[in-house]
């Protein structure tokens, strides 16, 4: 992920990418993400050229872009945590755990802490219900976490 | 001769190590010089003993677990190529009472195949339904899948056949096949377990919705939440597109169907399905008043059937043995096997296939072996976020649509979700509301509005603020929410609430006046 893209760059990939994918039925959702995934978040730039190549208007677009919990407006942190706050994590000590990494991380939910190495998130369940609690760091996931493996986790990130 | 070693891919098994368990294993056998395939299968569903680890042998599988990964080298000295004792062995995996004792229909090959290989699925009766559906007529595929009596798994319980007829008597130059993997419910994932573990029976079972109603593309809707099964998947498509189960002539029928996998972003009522549908189209995720039914207008305007993973996994064995096997296990009007997905605080988490009836009490406290916390349990939460928060006293509910519904619960996607004694009901409710507040689509006001005054009333009871008054405007939020919301998410949000406020009416009385003025 590039940080210090200008805007040219940001358009001409954004048009790639749109002119690769638009024959897809219902494009707009894959354009996004593949923009995310090129990225780390759907820039401001990039949503008028989407609008225009699929005929949509720019609400439509910033509708969509919005609506969606995943589509970030800014840069990640170098790894994002996602902590899982459903109710078979809750009914395992989650919110307890959940407190200790905010805590360890001196950030809140949706934060990221100064340094740039950590995004904190929340998720409504990954489908690990039964090794709760479970979270995902960097799209890698991670169950019956403890407050030893937290720890763990966060010195993995800090490092 | 080369041993076949299995360690499971299963997202579960992965969050407890899988990887390092297989990557240490792969180093001990290079470096032993032993003659060892390792087989990355999906999960048996006994997801207390993962990583759990196998070996074929000539008495068959024999299981170890949970395994780390510091525990192979020891495991190899012990002799596990040929099976051998380890204080790891759990004896051969078919003995194991937990698996035993189940009825596996939609989950026989889950965990046993490597979920890649076609061969291994074809060996293992895999496709037999296709090959049975693509020389029926497509009303005769419809009519198998109505007298299975199978209704869908994703939480709704409507008849699947009465549905894949409609699509097949609604005239269109295109149809749809549209498969809800949006498996979103806490406590929930025999969606996942399906797609990481046996991905072409869910390929196979859209395959004949798809013959049956002379739809010719389908898509698999799966959430980001889950990039295990969206990688698997993927793969799986792409061969199977290969090998000419996918594609213009569907295992040389002449009939074409295709599938392609879309990933969600992360919203909550895209789980519903006309919001999965608006979706699929590029739209955001708002939930579409119906009728039109999809059935009639569904994705694009055009004839589409929309089923979740399990209900479309079902139908490859009721092609393959004929609707009266299927029908035959079950109670009332809930015919087949639902795979129970045991979660949150118990202490035997997993997968478990069984015929409709079980009660609520033989799952918690003989299956699920009571809390992993070993404090007496308190709740279990059914169906998910929008599922009822069940007392003890209502365990000899049997596991069926209607006897849920009877008291004022719901089966959904048949995830239970156990709590212990510690729990706060009244927060369980507040975050049941809170939950129904971030996800809203906002489209109906019942559902944006009433779950942020829920919370803010619920935090009101938390307190003391005049708590007669507020559990009464909470009950009465709940009412109009329930009747008065688009779709579920809204309408089954107090199904949680309501059933926490009268199960457990202890946990919502006011804070004592001591604490207050302290």
């Amino acid at each position: 992920m590039n940080l210090h893209l200008s805007s040219r760059d940001i358009d001409s990939r954004t048009l790639d990418i749109v002119s690769e994918m638009k024959s897809l039925e219902g494009p707009l959702l894959p354009i996004l993400h593949e923009i995310q995934a090129e990225f780390g978040y759907v820039p401001q730039e990039a949503l008028p050229i989407i609008a225009r190549e699929l005929n949509l208007s720019r609400a439509e677009v910033h509708g969509v872009v919005t609506f969606y919990h995943d589509y970030r407006d800014h840069p990640a942190g170098r790894h994002v945590l996602k902590l899982c706050r459903a109710e078979a994590c809750q009914s395992m000590g989650g919110d307890q755990l959940a407190e200790r990494v905010k805590a360890l991380l001196g950030i809140d939910f949706h934060q990221t802490t100064l340094d740039g190495a950590v995004t904190l998130e929340p998720v409504y369940c990954l489908g690990l219900c039964s090794t709760a609690p479970a979270a995902m760091l960097d799209g890698e996931v991670h169950g019956r976490l403890d407050a030893d493996a937290v720890r763990d986790l966060v010195a993995e990130v800090r490092a | 001769m080369t041993v076949k070693i299995f360690v499971p891919r299963d997202a579960a098994a992965l969050a407890l190590g899988a990887d390092r368990v297989a990557k240490a294993l792969a180093r001990e056998v290079e470096m032993r010089g032993l003659d060892v395939t390792l087989v990355r299968n999906g999960s048996r569903g006994l997801h207390w003993l993962e990583p759990m680890i196998e070996v074929e042998t000539a008495q068959g599988r024999i299981a170890y677990g949970p395994v780390k990964a510091s525990d192979i080298a020891s495991l190899l000295d012990a002799g596990l190529a040929t099976g051998g004792n380890h204080a790891l062995c759990l004896g051969k995996t078919e003995e194991l009472p937990f698996l035993k004792n189940q009825t596996r229909l939609t989950f026989a090959r889950c965990g046993i195949v490597d979920p890649l290989s076609l061969a291994d699925y074809r060996a293992h009766d895999g496709l037999k339904g296709l090959e049975r559906a693509v020389i029926l007529s497509p009303a005769d595929i419809v009519t198998h899948v109505t007298d299975s009596g199978l209704r869908g798994r994703g939480g709704a319980g409507f008849p699947t056949g009465i549905k894949w007829k409609t699509v097949l008597d609604t005239p269109g130059d295109r149809k749809y096949i549209v498969c809800n993997a949006d498996e979103g419910d806490s406590g929930t994932f025999a969606d996942r377990m399906i797609m990481e573990g046996d991905p072409f029976l869910l390929i196979e079972g859209m395959a004949i919705s798809g013959i049956a109603t002379g739809a010719t593309k389908g898509f698999v809707y799966i959430r980001s939440e889950y990039p295990h099964a969206i990688a698997t998947m993927t793969q799986a498509v792409e061969i199977a597109h290969k090998a000419g189960v996918l594609g213009s002539s569907v295992l040389g029928s002449g009939k074409a169907f295709d599938i392609e996998i879309r990933t969600g972003a992360g919203a909550y009522v895209c789980g519903e399905e006309t919001a999965l549908l608006n979706s699929l189209e590029g739209k955001r995720g708002i939930v579409r008043a119906k009728p039109p039914l999809p059935a009639h207008k569904g994705l694009f305007g055009c004839p589409t059937v929309i089923n979740n993973v399990i209900s479309l996994a079902s139908v490859p064995i009721i092609m393959d043995k004929g609707p009266v096997y299927y029908k035959d296990f079950g109670m009332g009007r809930s015919r087949g096997t639902i795979p129970i997905q045991i979660a949150g605080n118990v202490k035997y988490g997993g997968l478990y296939e069984a015929a409709f009836g079980l009660t609520l009490g033989q799952i918690v406290d003989e299956i699920a072996g009571g809390t992993a916390t070993g404090r007496p349990v308190k709740a279990v939460q059914v169906g998910g976020p929008l599922g009822a928060y069940f007392p003890r006293a209502l365990f000899d509910t049997p596991f069926d649509y209607e006897a849920f519904a009877a008291k004022d619960g719901l089966i959904g996607h048949a995830g239970i979700t156990v709590f212990d004694d510690t729990a706060d009901m009244l927060k369980q409710a507040r975050f049941a509301m809170e939950f129904c507040a971030i996800e809203s689509c906002g489209k109906c006001t019942p559902c944006r509005i009433g779950s942020t005054r829920g919370v803010e009333t619920a935090d009101k009871i938390a307190q003391g603020i005049e708590p007669e008054k507020n559990l009464a405007l909470l009950a009465d939020l709940c009412n109009t929410m329930k009747f008065g919301s688009l779709c579920a998410l809204g309408g089954f949000t107090p199904y949680p609430v309501t059933s926490a406020m009268n199960h457990f009416p202890d946990d919502f009385r006011p804070v004592p006046l001591v604490e207050a003025a302290e």
